[in-house]
């Protein structure tokens, strides 16, 4: 049976010529204009996941003296985009059992996918809150989804399915990505994120400018799809 | 039932590196060479332009041109008392799948061994005495020394257009290059790098520090080059780009890069990709190769005849082919017996960020621009008071400044909040980081087999990885972790953070694709898979080619000593193989 499924997978790549033709369809194209939490604009989250993924973001990197942080960077879309497409899926990676638990050095042993390890914590979290006569977690004031934010982050929050330190390092590392990967993939808007650190995009070509020691390089932020690190918008 | 397919000379399973060197020199041969690879073609246009491979998430995070574990993975565990669970995804190495393999996704760092490093067993027990190597250490000499390799190391030098300053040319010393370095027959092909900030600053207070720096030998061009084959490269724009990506620019060297262009155009080579190898097959006898078989993407079978058999995949997918086709004997870990699996080693590395008031402008690298220092590499320095064998070197790389996996920042901030992001916004543009690159030493409870339980899509038994790391590899990379503290001390910091290698090996996080062994070479058939010339002691139209054959791990990136033995393997073929095919060596 293992092959056969696994067959079913290669014949569909078998019609594709090779792998760098196949790499378009994996974009997803930016719509950084669009407001962020319209309802049907998303690829896999049901509008109350969206809210919870943004309101835990908006802690996570926050909107602060420093600048705009996570929410205003996107970050919700770009996770929501990663978790429909091959990544949330776990597309690449080995998910037959058996399954078991494994020490910590021989890394994810959970038979849930990215996609369904965020699905299953963020409602295992909003029945927590529940159970605790709290408002989901989206309602929170923010000095209390910090604590709860702390105690998933130290596993001290115990849910009825998901493993909380799992899905918190997940969702730290898939916030951390949004806020400085390339906008096209619905995160880091505006560069938002690169703009924070100094990072001035995929430039490529820096020989003028490598031996001129300890000086800021002045040129502007670009992206992989120009200097506003958006693609063209199609009327 | 398999498709019987025609005949060829040779067979090359994987096309990387090695079969790229292997191909190019059997051709000339004027052998008929097919080379079978798993993934898919790609090249310099369209697949790494400049206008898309800059993508830190699709390539470095998301992992695009490495192997899928879906397909191929292998399990892991720490010690022989554990069951050992699947990688799931990659994450402590990344091995390759599609043409070029990992000589597409490299940085360039490319080193020659020292010439005790091929002699570890014979020059330890000289220098330092039986009794200084544990019993349950079983590393030993390679059969081949750096004297007779050095024409190979100089071939894939030139082939390659390595940039870097000679330290030791026909026994003369040569200021501001590796003082330690082997005897060279003549220096690089081309000068050393630009200098970034960072290694500017590594230089300064590594002199100050008594310690003789050096540029890293580099296979990304300063210049434009021209090489052995030749074929065009162009100087290298410092994008930043190297690891985990292929060069848009032909600057970094690559098969794609140096010998496929010329390769490709031959009438007596054929590369046939989204060919998975599943096996070998043996006459009768189980002395001969008659050939392979291997599954394309529609699970179809085909038997591919072939006179010689070269397994050129990724050094653990060598040492499973093995396996699989029950070439040489499995090594037993209990009783010490059987050879394939044995040896299997790694390294282990550290590093000390360091965070400077000035800009350093991490984004301006490229992957081998690095300065380091080799006073504490392989028997550069005297072991006898620190008890431990091996070493490596200790450098400060400049490979990029990627935002998502290559910021640093000071111990203790917090991991999310304000706080993290003040540390991002305070600590990215000023910070370096000096890395220790250290050997890891072979040991009888370190081993590759087959596992009992869990299976490939083809239905195979997936390979299994028994690996820890000992407390010399500890005791050793502390050692040069300390130097390294000293070294950035002197950088005068207003941080530090030591991130000193501590516990048991985990396949989490990314730590090097530096695996080594499995398939040794050797001069004897019970302790090693192959002979000196890369060629199977059971199977002698079968060569292994690739890191599985290091006894034991040096402290220098492979990729330098892969190649040199890649030409050294092609010339035993061409000059004594294909005159008397049979065993180069008498067991």
């Amino acid at each position: 049976m293992r092959f056969i499924a696994s067959r079913r997978r290669l014949l569909k790549a078998a019609l594709i010529p090779s792998a760098a033709s196949v790499m378009p369809l994996r974009f997803v194209p930016n719509a950084s204009a669009e407001p962020v939490s319209a309802p049907g604009q998303f690829s896999y989250f049901t509008p109350v996941e969206f809210t919870w993924v943004d309101a835990a973001v908006s802690r996570l990197i926050p909107n602060d003296d420093l600048g705009p942080g996570a929410k205003e960077a996107g970050v919700a879309t770009f996770i929501d985009r990663q978790l429909s497409g091959p990544y949330g899926r776990a597309e690449t990676w080995y998910m037959q059992g058996p399954w078991k638990e494994g020490t910590k050095e021989q890394g994810y042993q959970l038979k849930l996918t990215p996609a369904q390890l965020y699905r299953t914590a963020i409602a295992d979290i909003d029945a927590w809150c529940s159970k605790n006569g709290k408002r989901p977690f989206a309602e929170l004031d923010a000095a209390t989804q910090d604590k709860m934010l702390h105690d998933l982050e130290k596993g001290e929050i115990k849910l009825a399915r998901a493993p909380a330190k799992d899905f918190f390092q997940m969702l730290v590392q898939n916030t951390v990505e949004g806020f400085l990967a390339d906008p096209m993939y619905g995160g880091n808007r505006e560069f938002i994120g690169w703009k924070l650190i100094g990072f001035p995009g995929p430039r490529y070509n820096y020989i003028a400018e490598i031996d001129d020691y300890g000086k800021r390089y002045a040129m502007p932020t670009v992206g992989l799809l120009g200097r506003d690190g958006t693609r063209v918008k199609e009327s | 039932m398999a498709t019987r397919l025609p005949p060829v000379d040779v067979v090359l399973v994987g096309f990387g590196w090695t079969a790229s060197i292997l191909g190019q020199e059997l051709t000339d041969a004027g052998l008929q060479v097919l080379a079978l690879e798993r993934g898919a073609f790609r090249d310099t246009v369209p697949d790494f332009a400049t206008t898309q491979i800059q993508d830190e998430l699709r390539y470095a995070v998301r992992n695009e041109l490495f192997e899928e574990p879906e397909r191929e993975t292998l399990t892991f565990r720490n010690s022989m008392d554990q069951t050992a669970l699947p990688m799931r995804h990659l994450g402590s190495f990344k091995p390759a799948a599609g043409a070029g393999g990992a000589g597409v996704h490299w940085n360039g760092q490319n080193w020659r061994f020292l010439p005790t490093d091929f002699l570890t067993r014979s020059h330890t027990e000289q220098r330092y005495g039986k009794n200084f190597i544990p019993a349950d250490m079983t590393i030993q000499d390679w059969g081949v020394t750096y004297e007779e390799l050095e024409p190979y190391y100089d071939r894939f030098e030139y082939l390659c257009g390595i940039s870097g300053q000679a330290g030791n040319v026909n026994g003369q010393i040569h200021d501001g290059g590796n003082p330690f370095e082997g005897v060279r027959k003549r220096g690089y092909p081309l000068p050393p790098l630009k200098r970034s900030y960072g290694t500017v600053l590594f230089d300064k207070a590594a002199k100050e520090a008594g310690y003789k720096p050096f540029p890293c030998p580099a296979a990304n061009t300063s210049k434009a080059y021209k090489n052995i084959y030749g074929v065009q490269m162009g100087e290298c724009t410092f994008c930043g780009y190297c690891e985990w990506f292929g060069c848009g620019n032909y600057s970094k060297s690559s098969p794609q890069t140096t010998i496929l262009p010329v390769l490709l155009h031959k009438d007596n080579f054929e590369l046939r990709t989204h060919a998975s190898v599943t096996k070998v097959l043996l006459d009768s006898t189980g002395k001969r190769a008659t050939g392979v078989v291997y599954v394309d993407l529609q699970g179809r079978e085909y038997e591919q005849p072939a006179d010689l058999v070269i397994l050129t995949a990724f050094a653990q997918h060598n040492v499973h082919l093995l396996l699989l086709s029950g070439i040489g004997k499995p090594y037993d870990p209990k009783s010490g017996q059987g050879v394939v699996g044995r040896n299997y080693a790694y390294q282990i590395t550290s590093s000390v960020d360091v965070f400077l008031n000035e800009i350093v402008n991490p984004f301006m690298g490229a992957g081998a621009l690095g300065q380091a220092i080799d006073e504490f590499n392989g028997d550069n320095f005297d072991h006898g008071p620190e008890k431990f064998v091996g070493g490596g070197y200790i450098a400060l790389w400049t490979t990029g400044g990627r935002p998502i996996l290559q910021h640093h920042l000071p111990k203790d901030t917090p991991k999310w909040g304000s706080g993290w992001k003040k540390a991002m916004a305070d600590n990215y543009l000023r910070t370096v980081s000096i890395a220790t690159h250290g050997s890891v030493m072979s040991y009888r409870d370190a081993y590759c087999d087959l596992d009992p339980t869990y299976r490939d899509v083809y239905g195979n038994p997936l390979l299994r990885l028994t690996f820890d790391f000992h407390d010399n590899e500890h005791r050793m990379s502390k050692f040069l972790t300390d130097k390294a503290a000293g070294i950035a001390k002197a950088m005068k910091p207003r941080a530090m953070h030591v991130n000193q290698r501590e516990g048991h090996y985990t396949i989490i996080p990314y730590q090097t694709t530096h695996n080594t062994g499995g398939a040794i070479m050797g001069t004897d058939p019970h302790t090693s898979a192959v002979n000196r010339y890369l060629q199977s002691w059971d199977v002698p139209n079968v060569f292994v080619v690739g890191s599985c054959a290091f006894p034991q791990n040096a402290g220098y990136n492979p990729t330098g000593t892969v190649g040199a033995l890649a030409y050294w393997a092609a010339n035993a073929i061409r000059s004594q193989y294909m005159k008397k095919p049979g065993p180069l060596v008498s067991a």
